[in-house]
């Protein structure tokens, strides 16, 4: 065995490295690294996180150390040839389990196959402050590919130093190192034999040029697709644990409801059911599901109600209720508006309302807790593993070391899936009932009880010189968010504010955040503008840009499109809108038609150009545009979170609609691959374009000059005027 | 009651008026069949029953008496493929796949009575299946090759 040197590890005390204070603990604990692991080479970014394998308390104040900024992530490679991937990332259906694991067979040159991911498990990969934000692609796929170089860097030393010989006489292909002298080879397992070797990624590492990717840059089909079209598959809420029961809880009428009176004696009566009440929270363990709801249904209760606001009020409230936004988040100044707007040629304001909408991902909500000797184990979906952790240990007054949250790759989320209710929920009946119990939310209860995507009012004011240029610019965002708040075109005045309000709903995060409220209002406007100094919308919106990456897609749509080749049929018409957003650039021109007799409008076509760097797997990019497209779509001509006074009134799909296969367009999908930049994340960018482009696209059909999304919930039939 | 899986006969122990799909997943634990809203409006839960495609959370047990259940655990035959998932599988369809066992039950069910089916045919059929990935080209066209197979 080779001898541990302190040259294996540095000590860094900035880093969060240990100290030599706490060196010995930290031998103890590589050791235990590798009793975990297995032996062989194990190549870490943040050297701090491998102890957050260690569920010894002592090491508890180490880990405390770790800055959650930092985003860890190990590869193992194991005396097995086995190559382990361990990141705290999750997947949604964003296919990070296939991209990240490409850019790790790429930098180590090994065949996909070889390389298992770990993901989203708080006992077995490092702290990763969640999935979202676009932020996997950008942040940890780097990391890994730094993580993967330095493996291969060091599986050359060893080799050499095993042949003696050169390293320039060595060269890696397929889970080997050959020595190109005499064309004996080593695998990795046969090199990392009997070693226990714990490396920190050096920032320093040379990566595989883009140009000479083999394995990323390719479309890899998903890893773990033949699971998902089997059915084998575990998603949360299929899973089963030996005595598990099934959880249901009571839900409140509306919100802002609280407890009157309750009996719960009935559904104590039954057999088997378990009832828990804790302050307003009343939840059942049954051996069945049925039984759960009968209980459920067995409980007298009465409420109390608190007035709330209604959907046909919201945005009176939103403004009114609104903080004055100055200096806040998404805020900025440039040059002075009254002067901007007093030299206008042309000036226009608008207000545009938003509703609020929901995810309505496939899975609903699901847990799985397990209490066993006081550590709590929780199955859940969520895009925070290390979040919920950290929910369950102060929900239960727990060391983190105590709760172990396993993320399976989960129904989708769209960014809706941050927190960790299910799983609260679940830990609760499951600590009372002293059994496993799985809580699968309703339907209904995802489309109530989850959050939504922020309502939002946005004012905009805006002026034209009468060479079309822009001259002022005044934007307030009341609720929606600051996310593509900033206008990328170029304007010498500009006032910008966000103006956060405490929502009467559940909000959050949503896919592409406030910037499909913001980046809709935007493009809606610069359409509106145009025509106002009789421009061409796509020519109007180049005049004023700088930014060539958000102009090479506005072109590449454009071009795509026959943008200004053809003149549309009659009732027909013709749209484009785009924007910028956490790293990728989108462009959407849209064709739509609308019935003259019913009102009812159609999106015909629609061509997305986007670029988001070198591109990792072009087939999943692809899929994830039109992810992208396909639910903005729904943002944009009918999904809304109807409510009134604290209820919601539509929680089926038989009542909130989102997209369906007669309402998908032709989609055409235009990818440009910039090699030489850094990848920059997709599942959210493309959202933006398609809401402004379909509103311009109604424009120019019937002249109706839309300022709410939805657009056309029921049609335009009430903007036509009687046929 | 009992009921006839994938050329299984099981005998079950829930009420006649339990939800086929409840028995599936929680009885007889085949949990390819998913619950995506309980009410018929989404397809998650297709299953065929004697070739023809339903929602098996709208089924209660005693209509299934006497008749032939096909869940996406029955497709695949000795380790091979339904060439219906094949083609899913080259296409490279799903992002989340929560969607996938339903969309598959309702082609299969759908390339049975129209083994060559016009793109119309596939949207109108396909219609009550929702995909929130949005994913609908890409089934489209997995359909499609599946139909050429
Ligand atoms: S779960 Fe049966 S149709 Fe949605
Ligand atoms: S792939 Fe996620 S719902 Fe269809």
């Amino acid at each position: 065995m080779e001898k541990e040197t302190d040259a294996d590890i540095k000590t860094n005390q900035e880093q969060g490295q240990p100290t030599p204070d706490n060196g010995n603990q930290f031998s103890r604990s590589r050791r235990r690294f590798f009793k975990l692991l297995g032996g062989g080479i194990a190549v870490t970014f943040v050297l701090q996180d491998a102890f957050a394998l260690l569920t010894d308390p002592e090491n508890a104040a180490v880990l405390q150390q770790a800055s959650p900024k930092k985003v860890g992530a190990w590869i193992h490679i194991g005396e097995n040839d086995i190559i382990t991937v361990y990141t705290g990332k999750v997947e949604v259906g964003q296919n990070i389990r296939t991209s990240l694991a490409q850019v790790v067979a790429e930098e180590l040159h090994v065949p996909m196959a070889s390389i298992t991911m770990v993901m989203g498990d708080t006992d077995l990969t490092p702290y990763d402050a969640g999935t979202f934000g676009s932020r996997s692609t950008p942040s940890m796929g780097p990391q890994l590919r730094k993580a993967a170089a330095t493996a291969h860097a060091m599986l050359l030393d060893m080799a050499a130093q095993q042949w003696k010989v050169n390293k320039s006489a060595l060269r890696v292909a397929d889970g080997k190192v050959i020595n190109t002298k005499n064309n004996k080879s080593l695998s990795f397992g046969q090199i990392t034999k009997g070693k226990q070797l714990l490396k920190e990624v050096s920032e320093s590492t040379s990566l595989t040029p883009t140009e000479k990717w083999r394995v990323a840059g390719t479309s890899v089909p998903k890893v773990n697709g033949r699971e998902l079209i089997t059915g084998r598959h575990k998603f949360v809420s299929d899973l089963k644990q030996p005595g598990m029961l099934y959880g249901k809880v009571l839900r409140a009428p509306a919100f802002g409801a609280s407890l009157a009176t309750v009996d719960l004696s009935a559904a104590k009566a039954m057999p088997g059911v378990v009832v828990v009440h804790e302050d307003d929270f009343i939840g059942v363990a049954a051996p069945d599901a049925q039984t759960a709801a009968k209980a459920i249904e067995a409980i007298k209760v009465s409420w109390n109600n608190t007035e709330q606001p209604s959907r046909s009020n919201i945005f009176d409230y939103l403004k009114q209720h609104a903080n004055d936004g100055r200096g806040g988040r998404g805020s900025s100044d440039k040059g002075d508006v009254k002067q901007g707007m007093a030299a206008a040629y042309k000036k226009l304001e608008a207000t545009y309302n938003v509703d609020y909408i929901a995810h309505a991902p496939m899975e609903p909500r699901a847990a799985v807790a397990q209490w066993e000797n006081d550590k709590l184990t929780v199955w859940t979906g969520t895009q925070r593993p290390f979040g919920v952790q950290d929910d369950l240990a102060s929900k239960f007054n727990l060391s983190k070391e105590k709760v172990r949250v396993i993320m399976l790759d989960t129904g989708s989320a769209y960014g809706g899936k941050h927190s960790g209710e299910a799983a609260v929920e679940a830990a609760r009946l499951a600590k009372v009932a002293q059994k496993p119990v799985k809580l699968t939310w309703t339907r209904e209860e995802e489309f109530t009880w989850a959050y939504f995507r922020p309502a939002g009012v946005i004012e905009v004011s805006s002026g034209v010189k009468n060479d079309g240029t822009l001259i002022s610019w005044e934007f307030h965002n009341y609720n929606s968010g600051p996310s593509g708040i900033r206008t990328p075109y170029e304007v010498p005045n500009q006032q910008i504010q966000y103006h956060p309000v405490e929502s009467p709903l559940y909000q959050g995060s949503y896919r592409g955040l406030a910037s499909t409220a913001n980046i809709f209002a935007l493009e809606s406007q610069m359409d509106d503008l145009a025509s106002l100094v009789s421009m061409d919308p796509l020519e109007f919106r180049l005049k004023n840009l700088q930014e060539p990456r958000l102009k090479a897609v506005f072109e590449a749509a454009a071009e795509g499109f026959g943008w200004g080749k053809t003149k549309p049929a009659p009732n027909h018409g013709y749209g484009i809108g785009g924007g910028t957003e956490k790293g990728g650039f989108t462009a959407t021109c849209a064709e739509i038609a609308v019935d003259p007799g019913t009102g009812d409008v159609k999106v015909v076509r629609t061509t997305t150009a986007f670029e988001c760097g070198a591109i990792i797997n072009p087939e999943h990019l692809e899929n994830q545009i039109l992810g992208a497209i396909v639910q903005g779509l729904g943002g944009a001509l009918f999904e809304a979170v109807d409510f009134e006074n604290g209820k919601i009134l539509n929680p089926h799909f038989a009542q909130y609609k989102v997209p369906r296969f007669k309402d998908t367009p032709v989609v055409e999908i235009i990818m440009l691959n910039r090699k030489d930049l850094p990848s920059a994340g997709a599942g959210e960018a493309p959202i933006v374009g398609i809401a402004p482009a379909i509103r311009n696209a109604i424009a120019d059909a019937t002249g109706v000059r839309l300022k709410t999304l939805p657009l056309v919930p029921d049609g335009l039939k009430a903007n036509l005027g009687a046929p | 009651m009992e009921l006839q899986v994938n050329g299984n006969k099981h005998t079950v122990s829930a009420a006649s008026d339990t939800s086929l799909l409840y028995v599936l997943r929680d009885e007889l634990d085949l949990t390819g069949s998913k619950y995506g809203c309980g009410e018929g409006q989404c397809g998650a839960c297709t299953v065929l029953m004697d070739g023809k495609a339903v929602r098996s959370c709208r089924v209660p047990l005693s209509a299934t008496q006497g008749k032939q259940i096909t869940t996406i655990e029955g497709l695949e035959k000795e380790g091979q493929l339904h060439p219906v998932q094949q083609a899913f599988l080259d296409v490279d369809v799903f992002q989340c796949g929560y969607c996938a066992p339903g969309m598959i039950m309702s082609a299969v069910a759908l390339l049975e009575t129209n083994p060559r089916p016009s793109e119309e045919e596939i949207v109108a059929h396909m219609n009550g299946n929702i995909c929130r990935c949005g994913t609908y080209p890409r089934i489209v066209k997995a359909i499609k090759e599946a139909s050429n197979a």
